[in-house]
């Protein structure tokens, strides 16, 4: 590889992308975005069936509180690559099992952290008071801290999401499949422009997929409290 | 049938003893390239995201625009940024410190306003009142006063700067990270387990380092976080 040209790596670049052949077939730029996009939402699906009923049922009577708020932490620490390396060699074996195992327990320590902030972060006076009212839990827990919870949950989604896509790009170094694949292959025939047409491709996905999120926050967040539209 | 393997190694048991004899030295370079790597990415880091942070802070409209480029930066995947650096830096360990450098700067940056944002109003105006200039107002008061927040952003960065480490594996400069790819290929499970474990142990290490560090400096405040 070239690395004392970058200019001339731009229009490289732009070769790869307008050459056709990369653009049909199992390993067509279509195919790989399909896997990655497959993989990423069937891992952050998960995610989120775990996550989310518990972190709002944690968050709704208080407990687990030190567990919630230090596993985004300590996820920070493990290394994904290492995660998914681990769950290949070990007993789950090269396969989409594994990756999705792995993106799975990435993606599940941010959801339930900011789930559970965002039901403890409801204003207690205001809970006190839904009590005092009469409420169940039950109307407590969907009408009052629900809602509030919404925006801080989405945010969680929104890290898991990001995480669940930059770490299905590096799944692509041990069980294959997704957008990683075109960067491996570049890095495996020395093609340094397909190295570099499959990284903005991830970058671009990833992007992407924040942007959804942070239109979508925008949205949820703007609506009115149910305290303010149902007296 | 073979009569079966007496070393661990033949048996690529997940725990060996005999892996960490025999591969001691290979074991110790990867770990000290790891930590080599971490200490300038997010000594570098720290050196851009002060002066950066200040102007962030000094300007608000441009810091908004700095943090949002940041955040953006943050976005991309690991293994996407240290390929889109590729062409600039090759397959180097400077390909594996930009990329490092780059992500530890949203950690970095953030704080950085935060900690000078959340200096009190009136400190800065009794400060201003008794005669600090701008410059000897930031460096006197308000960087000192910002501090626990900024360690706390070298702790957050230290900790993931560790962990994205070991994908700089792809450019052959991944510290541990090498070893856990060579692994993978071999299907070697002493050595990647091994190297995972001295990974996080590395993390959990330099935090505990830091926030002692946060501890010493700061004396004045009890806030571990």
């Amino acid at each position: 590889m070239d690395a004392s040209r970058p200019v001339s790596a731009v229009s490289d670049v732009v070769d790869w992308f307008a050459d056709p052949t990369h653009w049909e077939g199992p390993g067509g730029v279509p195919t790989r975005l399909l896997e990655h996009l497959g993989l990423s939402a069937a891992a952050l699906g998960i995610a989120c069936a775990i996550a989310v009923p518990l972190a709002l049922w944690l968050g709704h009577v208080g407990r687990g509180g030190p567990l919630a708020v230090n596993l985004a932490n300590t996820g920070r620490a493990v290394p994904t690559f290492a995660v998914l390396v681990l769950l290949a060699i070990g007993p789950l074996g090269f396969g989409p099992e594994s990756t999705i195992t792995a993106l799975v327990l990435f993606a599940v320590p941010p959801i339930l952290t900011n789930g559970y902030v965002g039901m403890r972060e409801v204003d207690r006076d205001v809970v006190e008071a839904a009590k005092g009212v009469g409420m169940s839990p039950w109307q407590v827990a969907r009408t009052v801290e629900l809602p509030l919870a919404v925006p801080l949950l989405l945010n969680g989604i929104r890290l898991a999401a990001v995480q669940v896509i930059a770490t299905a790009t590096i799944a692509a170094l041990v069980a294959g499949g997704g957008l990683g694949n075109i960067i491996l292959l570049g890095f495996g025939t020395q093609d340094q422009a397909a190295v570099v047409a499959g990284a903005l491709l991830v970058a671009g996905f990833a992007l992407v997929t924040e942007l959804v999120f942070v239109l979508l926050t925008r949205v949820v967040g703007q609506r009115p409290s149910p305290i303010v539209a149902e007296p | 049938m073979a009569p079966s393997p007496t070393s661990c190694l033949q048996r690529n048991d997940w725990i060996c003893g005999e892996y960490l004899t025999t591969r001691a030295d290979l074991i110790a370079s990867s770990a000290l390239e790891h930590v080599l790597l971490t200490v300038v990415s997010v000594g570098l880091g720290l050196a851009v995201a002060l002066p950066l942070g200040v102007v962030a802070f000094r300007f608000r409209r441009l810091g908004a625009v700095v943090l949002g480029a940041s955040t953006a930066l943050y976005t991309i995947p690991s293994l996407a940024m240290f390929s889109l650096l590729l062409p600039f830096t090759g397959l180097s360990a400077t390909t594996v410190v930009v990329g490092l450098v780059l992500y530890s700067l949203t950690i970095l940056v953030r704080n950085v306003v935060a900690g000078l944002q959340g200096v009190p109003a009136d400190v800065v105006e009794s400060a201003t009142g008794t005669g600090y200039g701008p410059v000897s107002l930031l460096l006197h008061v308000q960087l000192p006063l910002a501090l626990p927040t900024i360690l706390a952003g070298v702790r957050v960065a230290t900790v993931s700067t560790v962990a994205l480490v070991t994908v700089g594996a792809i450019l052959g400069n991944g510290g541990l990270g090498d070893l856990i790819y060579a692994g993978l290929r071999t299907q070697f499970q002493a050595e990647v387990l091994t190297a995972t474990v001295l990974v996080v142990a590395l993390a959990v290490v330099a935090d505990l380092l830091l926030l002692g560090l946060q501890r010493l400096v700061t004396p004045w405040t009890r806030a571990a976080r």
